[in-house]
């Protein structure tokens, strides 16, 4: 099968690779680029683990071909974090991250870059989400260990102190 | 888990597209939201050998107004559907019925087109199209034809489409003045595949009911309308206990559910009994606020 060349954008970062087109967007991120931040859990679009943005909409990479992504502009979980200053410190956790430390929102955090990833574009359009409007949000995202409670915790402090900050 | 090896054409037209239809047939299949077609690849349940991708067209994206209807292309992603003013002033069952397709992420992807050609029974969209009475465009290299959604369903995950044609628009009328609508569905958990689910759509006149249709998912090999308890409807009118009639005449005789490893049959009959009901009450209070508005 004829391989192809695209170019895309990853986390800010151009990227030009070539790859047969039955290949994954997931399986992209993850092998080509090292990006194992997204997570495969079901590959048919059930679990929401792999769930990235594409163009800002989050979709599930894993019913994407990585030769879709031609033209537009990829953000992972990768990219959330703001990167330490030249010149030293830490990298910054985008509030979201922080949030969901905080409130134990994760246990083995196999789900949790793909809720992340959910629940980023989610809260530019809900700036005060309730919980009801959370729980549809997540609603395509399995986690199997925190019973969702203190997601929807850390969703709502985070909402929180982005309105504020 | 991995699609087997296909090639891959993404045409910027629709021309290219149809040429590419026309050259492969059998052998291709059209890529649009990819939110069904890319899980059976996977599942290894698709073997096509050329993939057609129609994301770059943009003609296929619109929507427009059409004299109190839609004209909908069949690339217009679910996404855009629940958001679009023009969809909830319009296609107010439309608009009811797209939070229950899938999960957010699978709505920014899907496509209306392509939901309607993946022809899964317990899909919302195939139930809507059958319900509105909408019209789909099936293109070819050879023309264009227009096919009644009740039409284009033919049989299990089966339509009407040619394997050299692809749907390119979809066009849905006015709802008449009168009209009452409602959609209810039980699923495990929001955004599963439903057990049941029905659109329920009314045109009333006073007391006296001009018309009602129907529509069930999952209660059968396509989308399945219950044309008896509607024209009970339509004989003795809207009271409690004529939809009571309705509902248990549809429920038990008009759908046909198969068991599966959640339900048995005779509870998806209790269900598409419960939800024709609150439906069918539901259509008939819109149907009378519109009236008294």
């Amino acid at each position: 099968m004829v391989r192809k060349r695209f170019e895309t954008t990853v986390n800010g970062r151009r990227v030009e690779r070539e790859a047969e087109p039955r290949l994954l967007l997931s399986d992209f991120l993850r092998h080509d680029l090292g990006l194992s931040g997204t997570h495969v859990g079901c590959e048919h679009g059930v679990c929401g683990a792999c769930t990235v943005l594409v163009d800002g909409e989050a979709v599930r990479s894993c019913l994407m071909l990585a030769v879709q992504a031609e033209g537009r502009q990829l953000r992972t979980v990768e990219g959330l974090a703001e990167a330490a200053p030249p010149g030293g410190g830490e990298d910054r956790l985008h509030p979201l991250q922080e949030a969901f430390r905080e409130a134990h929102a994760l246990q083995c955090g196999f789900c949790t870059a793909g809720i992340l990833m959910t629940m980023v574009p989610f809260l530019e359009t809900h700036p005060d989400p309730d919980e009801p409007a959370i729980r549809r949000a997540l609603s395509g995202n399995l986690c199997r260990c925190t019973g969702y409670q203190h997601i929807v915790q850390a969703v709502r402090l985070a909402a929180e102190r982005m309105r504020t900050s | 888990m991995k699609p087997p090896p296909f090639d891959y054409l993404a045409p910027e037209t629709l021309d290219e597209a149809l040429d590419a239809l026309a050259e492969h047939g059998y052998d291709a299949k059209v890529l649009a939201g990819g939110q069904s077609l890319i899980p059976l690849l996977n599942f290894r349940l698709a073997h096509p050998t050329v993939l057609v991708d129609v994301n770059r067209i943009g003609d296929l994206a619109r929507i427009e107004e059409n004299g109190g209807g839609l004209r909908l292309g069949a690339l217009v992603r679910q996404a855009t559907l629940e958001r679009d003013p023009r969809v909830a002033e319009c296609d107010p069952l439309l608009a009811e019925m797209i939070p229950w397709v899938a999960h957010p992420q699978i709505r920014n992807r899907g496509t209306l087109g392509g939901s309607l050609a993946h022809a899964d029974p317990a899909a919302e969209l195939p139930v809507w199209a059958v319900a509105r009475g909408a019209r789909l465009k099936l293109s070819s290299r050879q023309g264009e034809r227009w096919v009644e959604a009740a039409d284009f369903y033919v049989g299990l995950m089966t339509t009407a489409l040619e394997p050299h044609e692809m749907v390119t628009e979809i066009e849905v009328p006015e709802m008449p003045a009168g009209s009452g609508w409602a959609f209810e569905e039980f699923a495990r958990r929001h955004g599963d595949y439903a057990l049941m689910g029905v659109a329920a759509r009314i045109t009333v006149d006073g007391d006296v009911c001009r018309e009602a249709r129907l529509v069930y998912m999952a209660a059968g090999e396509t989308p399945t309308p219950a044309p008896e308890a509607c024209r009970l409807l339509e004989s003795e009118g809207l009271a409690d206990a004529a939809i009571d009639r309705a509902a248990a005449l549809a429920a038990e005789r008009e759908i046909e559910p198969s068991p599966d490893i959640h339900a048995g049959v005779s509870f998806k009959r209790h269900l598409a009994a419960v939800l024709t009901r609150r439906a069918l009450r539901r259509a008939r209070d819109r149907a009378g606020a519109a009236r008294a508005a």
